[in-house]
C-alpha cells in the first residue's frame, strides 16, 4: 500500500490536485492560528517589565529565525532525496522551499535589527544570532543565483541539492564558530535578543505564532511547488488541458 | 582498479598539473601580487597608526588570503573544463574525489603555498609581534588547503556557467567563515601571548573535514555540471 | 487595555508596528507571486497550444 502512496506521490499531476485541495484548508487554519497568536501576542500578553512592549517584535523574529533554520534543512532534505532517488518532485519542492527561506532569513533579520534598535541604540549589532542569519541569508541568495544560472532545470535542480547539502553541514559549524566569535568580542551592551524570562501568557502566543508560520510555510511551498510543476509539465496533456479550460 | 595503479594516476596528475602552472609562470605571480596588494591597502585606508594596524592585522591579513585564494580558483577545472580533459577525468575507472584531491593539492602548492611563505612580510608591515607572526605561519599552513577544498567544491559547481566567477564568491565566501574566526582570532591570542591550542585544534578539524567531505562534494558536483 | 494603548505599544509603536507590518507585507508577498505566476504560466500555455493548433 504504502509503495503505491508513493508512486503516486511521483506523479507531478497527481501532486497538482491533491495540494489543490489541501491549500485552502492548510491556509484557513494558518489564518486562524495568526489571530489566536495576534490576540494573545498583543492584547492578552502583559508588558515585559524590562523590554516593555518593544518585546512583542519577539512574536515575529523569534518565529521567523526558526522557520529560516527549518526550511533550510527541509529544502537540503528533499534535494538529498531527489539526488538520491531521482524523485522530480523532490527537486520541485527543495527550490519552491528556496525563495520562501530566504525570505523568512530576511524578516527575521530585519526584525531583528528593529528590536534592536530602542535597546542598543543602533540599527545593527554584530550579535551572534544577527551574524548567523546574516550567512544564512547568503547561503539562501546562492541557492537561488545557481539554479538560476543553470539553464536545464533539472541539472539546476541537482547543482543545488549538492550545495544546499554542503550548506546544512556547514550551518551547524558557522553557527558555532559565530557564538564563540561574539563572546570574544562582546559588546558594550549584552544582549537582548533572548526571549524574556518566558512567562506562561508570553510562551503560548510565541508557540501559536510558530505554528501558525509553520502552516504557513505549508501552503505557501505547495503553491510554487505548483507553478514549478506546471513549468516542468508544460509539454504534456493533461497540463494543456488544464491550461485550456482557465 | 588496483591501488598502485591509482596512486600512480594520482602522482601522474598531480606532476602535470604542476608542469602546466610551471609553463604559466607568470600567472602565479597575480593571487601572491594581489594578497600583498590588498594588505598594504589597509594602512592606506584606515590610517598608520601601529597600534590600530597590530589590531587589525591577522583579520585583515586572513581577508586578503580568502580573496586571493577566491580569485585563484578558476583555474582549478577551467582549462581542464575547456579542452575536454575533465570528461575523461569522470570516464576513467579511478574514484573521481582522488583526481580532484590530485588537482586540489596541485593548486594549493601553485597558491596557496605561495601565500604562506610571504606572509611574514605581510606580518611585519602590519607590525605583529613573532609569536603572532609564527602562529600566522601555522594558521594559513592549516587553512589554505580548506580554502583549496572548499572552494574546489565552488569551482565544481559553476565551471559550466558563463558568468561563473561572479556566483563563485557568494557560493564560497559563507563556507569560509568558520576558518576567518578561527584563524584570525589566534593570530590575535598569539599576538596577546596566550595558549592558542584550542584554536589550532579546531582548525585542524576543519582540515580533517574539508579533507575528507569536499573531494566527495566536488566529484560529485564535476558529474552534475558536465551532464 | 485601550485602544490607543494598544496602538501605543508603550512608546514602542514605531517599532512593534513597523515590524507586524513588515511581516504582513512578506507574507502577503509571498502568497501573491504564486498566485499570479500560476495564472501566468497557464495563459503562456494556453497560448502557446492554441498557436501549434492554428499552425497545425
Amino acid at each position: 500500500m504504502f509503495n503505491n502512496f508513493f508512486h503516486k506521490m511521483a506523479s507531478p499531476r497527481y501532486f497538482y490536485n491533491i495540494s489543490g485541495h489541501l491549500i485552502p484548508w492548510l491556509a484557513a487554519s494558518c489564518a486562524l492560528l495568526f489571530l489566536a497568536g495576534l490576540y494573545y501576542g498583543l492584547v492578552k500578553a502583559p508588558p515585559d517589565y524590562q523590554q516593555g512592549d518593544s518585546y512583542r517584535i519577539m512574536f515575529i523574529h523569534v518565529p521567523a529565525a526558526w522557520m529560516s533554520m527549518f526550511i533550510y534543512v527541509v529544502m537540503a532534505g528533499a534535494g538529498a532525496i531527489g539526488l538520491i532517488w531521482h524523485i522530480k518532485l523532490a527537486e520541485v519542492m527543495a527550490i519552491s522551499s528556496a525563495a520562501i527561506g530566504a525570505w523568512f532569513t530576511f524578516l527575521a533579520l530585519v526584525t531583528g535589527s528593529i528590536w534592536g534598535k530602542p535597546m542598543w541604540g543602533t540599527w545593527w549589532v554584530w550579535d551572534a544570532r544577527l551574524t548567523s542569519e546574516l550567512i544564512l541569508l547568503f547561503l539562501y541568495l546562492g541557492v537561488i543565483a545557481l539554479y538560476n544560472a543553470i539553464d536545464d532545470k533539472r541539472t539546476a535542480a541537482r547543482a543545488v541539492a549538492i550545495l544546499a547539502l554542503v550548506g546544512v553541514v556547514n550551518i551547524p559549524i558557522i553557527h558555532y564558530s559565530v557564538e564563540w566569535w561574539n563572546t570574544l568580542h562582546q559588546g558594550p551592551t549584552v544582549t537582548k535578543l533572548d526571549k524574556p524570562s518566558i512567562h506562561l501568557s508570553m510562551l503560548i502566543p510565541l508557540l501559536l505564532m510558530a505554528f501558525a508560520f509553520k502552516l504557513y510555510y505549508a501552503f505557501v511551498v505547495l503553491m510554487r511547488a505548483r507553478c514549478e510543476v506546471l513549468e516542468r509539465e508544460r509539454h504534456t496533456v493533461w497540463v494543456r488541458e488544464l491550461a485550456e479550460k482557465k | 582498479m588496483t591501488s598502485d595503479s591509482l596512486t600512480r594516476a594520482f602522482a601522474l596528475l598531480l606532476k602535470r598539473d604542476l608542469l602546466l602552472a610551471m609553463r604559466h609562470r607568470a600567472e602565479m605571480i597575480n593571487p601572491l601580487l594581489f594578497f600583498v596588494l590588498v594588505t598594504s591597502l589597509f594602512p592606506l585606508g584606515i590610517g598608520a597608526d601601529p597600534i590600530l594596524l597590530r589590531a587589525v592585522g591577522p583579520g585583515v591579513i586572513w581577508v586578503a588570503a580568502l580573496l586571493a585564494a577566491l580569485l585563484s580558483l578558476e583555474g582549478i577545472f577551467r582549462s581542464d573544463f575547456e579542452d575536454g580533459t575533465l570528461e575523461q577525468f569522470l570516464l576513467s575507472s579511478h574514484p573521481v574525489s582522488v583526481l580532484v584531491l590530485a588537482k586540489v593539492l596541485a593548486h594549493w602548492l601553485i597558491t596557496g603555498l605561495p601565500l604562506l611563505l610571504i606572509s611574514p612580510l605581510l606580518g611585519v608591515l602590519l607590525g605583529l609581534p613573532g609569536d603572532a607572526i609564527i602562529i600566522l605561519l601555522v594558521t594559513l599552513a592549516l587553512g589554505t588547503p580548506v580554502l583549496s577544498l572548499i572552494g574546489a567544491v565552488g569551482v565544481a559547481l559553476t565551471v559550466g556557467l558563463r558568468k561563473g566567477g561572479m556566483i563563485l564568491s557568494l557560493l564560497v565566501l559563507p563556507l569560509y567563515v568558520p576558518l576567518l574566526i578561527f584563524a584570525a582570532s589566534a593570530v590575535d591570542t598569539a599576538a596577546a601571548g596566550l595558549p592558542v591550542t584550542a584554536h589550532l585544534s579546531l582548525i585542524s578539524a576543519l582540515l580533517v573535514l574539508a579533507l575528507s567531505l569536499s573531494p566527495l562534494a566536488t566529484a560529485a558536483a564535476l558529474r552534475i555540471s558536465l551532464s | 487595555m485601550t485602544l490607543n494603548e494598544f496602538l501605543n505599544m508603550g512608546g514602542y509603536a514605531f517599532y512593534v508596528w513597523t515590524s507586524y507590518g513588515l511581516a504582513l507585507a512578506v507574507l502577503l508577498i509571498n502568497v501573491i507571486l504564486p498566485l499570479r505566476q500560476r495564472k501566468k504560466l497557464l495563459g503562456d500555455i494556453n497560448r502557446a497550444a492554441k498557436r501549434v493548433r492554428r499552425n497545425t
